[in-house]
């Protein structure tokens, strides 16, 4: 392989020998070549281009730029054998380091973790802020849609029903027969060691309808619907169209977050029905066929396992998972700017929280109706 | 190896473009030459952007065939596909620059993709193509939603040039810029054009532009496209290629550049 450079005396000065491939491709041998220049050159320094095959702008920039380092002016610089048609731009050409801003993060020290920590603590204050300002907005929303039938959007609110609600049937459905079946399963494995077989059904009731049905719904709605909400409303936002709807007089809230929540809270409780429907039809149907139960039998014993408030406790849950799923979907979604990946950061975002703040409420409401008996 | 001396450069020849029953090309022959800068005009739904995706590949004509440097763009292998694309630059209407990477790594993205390059030579890489197209210091460690619309411009010209390529397209790079920054603009294109041998395809709707850069131009009207000098469309009696060369801002665009 030939060696890119080679430098040698040459009357008062140095001439420089450039040889083989000088493009772009090359660009780490010669790199490494001009790193190997002595610290000073005196003298007028001539290029000999002539034994090069097609020599690229980045290669001759570093060479160029190597020579002003080592102290060569450029009216010092002279090419002979064909240069390439744009050394005297690149000789021309002036540029500063500091525009690529190649500063790396620095060493962190005990002042700056504080007030790293001080930065953090403000800006979680600020989020807060946030939180309850667009809370605030939601609710001045629908206190004037009271006065101004109008902001309800009936065709907006329609749309999310359906395609939060009417096409999430499916999937909740299945899915809520599927895990009851397996938790009647699993209990018939236990009981039926003590001869309880029956209880499979006490279980099955007690555990859809107060718990699995409303949260299984709750959980799947916020993969689907919370991740769609931040989305949509997050590339509006890159899109300006959120803007554009503001300088035309209208309220993002009103058009875009508002029919959205108030669509999961009518959606949610009726998903929940079907899922605490598909559930017991699950638990009846393993009880069927892996326990011998039939079905009058079941719904006889279903029936005695009811408490009075067993069905509502877990329904009386679903509006305020609903809010909760849409309220962070939309919140997240308004807080997209800039960028493609603050959109998937943000839709994570709500996905996630979504689904916590949902398991959250699900344990306060566990305590509050122990407390209160329900 | 890719013969960069071909002319011409790029040879279109009975392109045929449909969507539906929508025919946007219809046998439609364009040839651009060594170092020339060539303006793409014609009415809105013309097929102007179908053109540029065609002949870049991104889309398969119905008919037709598409030869850069002598090379069928349709029928080339990955690896012969890979030296086709670095050479040449591509800028698109919106910039689109990577919006979760600083100006200076977008303009280093083909370098990382195309060849191992140190991170000094990167930034070296990047100072070099950022100083060319004339953006201020600073710029290259922006987001690009911190940009203004010239330098988004200019910023995608930087990452276009970043490859060294001898042929550029230019999808509407004035859009949306103030006249001033759009004339700027203009004067860039010539002088990177003169200094690096650049052949040009540019889409233009800006006839200042227009009048001040390109040596030909081509119209697509009737599906198909009409090839000349400016002086020669201007002669032109076809009813469309009227209208827009004599139309009111034309008249103006014109008057400024030949006084």
């Amino acid at each position: 392989m030939t060696v890119p450079l080679a430098l040698e005396p040459w009357h008062a000065g140095w001439r420089l020998l450039l040889r083989g491939d000088w493009s772009l491709a090359a660009m780490p041998q010669i790199e490494a070549q001009l790193e190997g220049f002595p610290q000073a050159l005196r003298g007028p320094v001539l290029c000999d281009w002539s034994q090069t095959q097609t020599p690229g702008i980045g290669p001759s920039w570093a060479l160029l730029r190597r020579l002003r380092d080592v102290g060569v002016p450029s009216d010092a610089i002279s090419h002979s054998g064909g240069p390439p048609h744009f050394v005297e731009l690149l000789q021309t050409l002036r540029s500063d380091p500091r525009a690529v801003g190649g500063e790396r993060a620095p060493r962190p020290t005990l002042p700056g973790i504080i007030g790293d920590i001080g930065r953090w603590s403000v800006l979680q204050g600020r989020y807060a802020r946030g939180v309850v300002e667009f809370l605030g907005r939601i609710a001045t929303v629908v206190g004037q849609a009271f006065r101004r039938p109008r902001a309800w959007r009936i065709s907006s609110l329609a749309r999310h029903v359906y395609e939060t609600g009417i096409t999430a049937i499916p999937i909740v459905a299945l899915i809520a027969f599927l895990i009851s079946v397996i938790v009647a399963y699993i209990g018939a494995q236990q009981l039926s060691r003590f001869g309880a077989d029956i209880f499979v059904v006490d279980l099955v009731t007690i555990a859809v309808l107060r718990e699995m049905g409303v949260l299984l719904t709750a959980i799947i709605v916020a993969g689907r619907s919370g991740s769609a909400f931040a989305a949509e409303i997050g590339v509006m936002q890159l899109n300006e169209e959120t803007d554009a709807l503001r300088a035309m007089g209208m309220n993002p809230i009103e058009l875009l977050v508002v029919p959205r929540v108030l669509a999961l809270i009518i959606v949610l409780p009726l998903l929940t029905v079907i899922a605490d429907a598909m559930g017991l039809a699950g638990g009846g149907l393993l009880s069927l066929i892996d326990l011998n139960i039939p079905l009058p039998q079941f719904t006889y014993r279903l029936r005695e396992s009811l408490g009075p408030t067993t069905f509502w406790s877990g329904l009386i849950k679903a509006p305020v998972f609903a809010a909760l799923i849409a309220m962070v979907g939309t919140y997240r979604g308004m807080q997209v700017r800039d960028s493609a990946r603050e959109l998937g950061r943000l839709t994570t975002v709500a996905v996630v929280q979504s689904i916590f703040m949902v398991i959250l409420a699900d344990a306060l409401f566990a305590v509050l109706f122990e407390k209160i008996g329900f | 190896m890719l013969d960069r001396s071909v002319d011409p450069v790029i040879r279109v020849q009975g392109l045929c473009n449909r969507f539906g029953s929508q025919v946007v090309h219809d046998h439609l022959d364009m040839e651009v030459r060594q170092n020339e800068i060539f303006g793409v005009v014609g009415g809105s739904g013309t097929g102007k952007s179908v053109l540029l995706r065609s002949i870049l590949g991104l889309r398969h004509p119905d008919a037709g065939t598409v030869e850069l440097y002598g090379r069928d763009v349709q029928s080339l292998a990955a690896a012969d596909r890979s030296t086709l694309v670095q050479s040449y630059g591509v800028t698109f209407q919106n910039g689109a620059l990577i919006s979760s990477l600083t100006v200076a790594q977008n303009v280093q993205l083909p370098l990382r993709e195309h060849y191992s390059l140190s991170e000094n030579t990167l930034d070296e890489l990047a100072q070099l193509n950022l100083a060319l197209v004339g953006l201020e210091q600073g710029a290259g460690a922006k987001f690009p939603s911190q940009l203004s619309g010239g330098m988004i411009k200019r910023a995608a010209l930087a990452r276009a040039l970043a490859l060294e390529p001898q042929l550029l397209f230019l999808d509407e790079p004035t859009a949306g810029l103030d006249p001033i920054s759009a004339a700027a603009f203009d004067e860039l294109l010539l002088y990177l054009h003169g200094e690096l041998r650049l052949t040009v395809v540019m889409i233009t709707h800006d006839l200042d532009t227009l009048f001040a850069t390109c040596s030909r131009v081509g119209v697509i009207v009737d599906k198909h496209m009409i090839s000349d000098t400016l002086d020669g469309l201007l002669e032109n009696p076809h009813p469309w290629i009227h209208s827009y060369f004599h139309g009111p801002r034309a008249r103006a665009a014109e008057k400024e550049i030949h006084g």
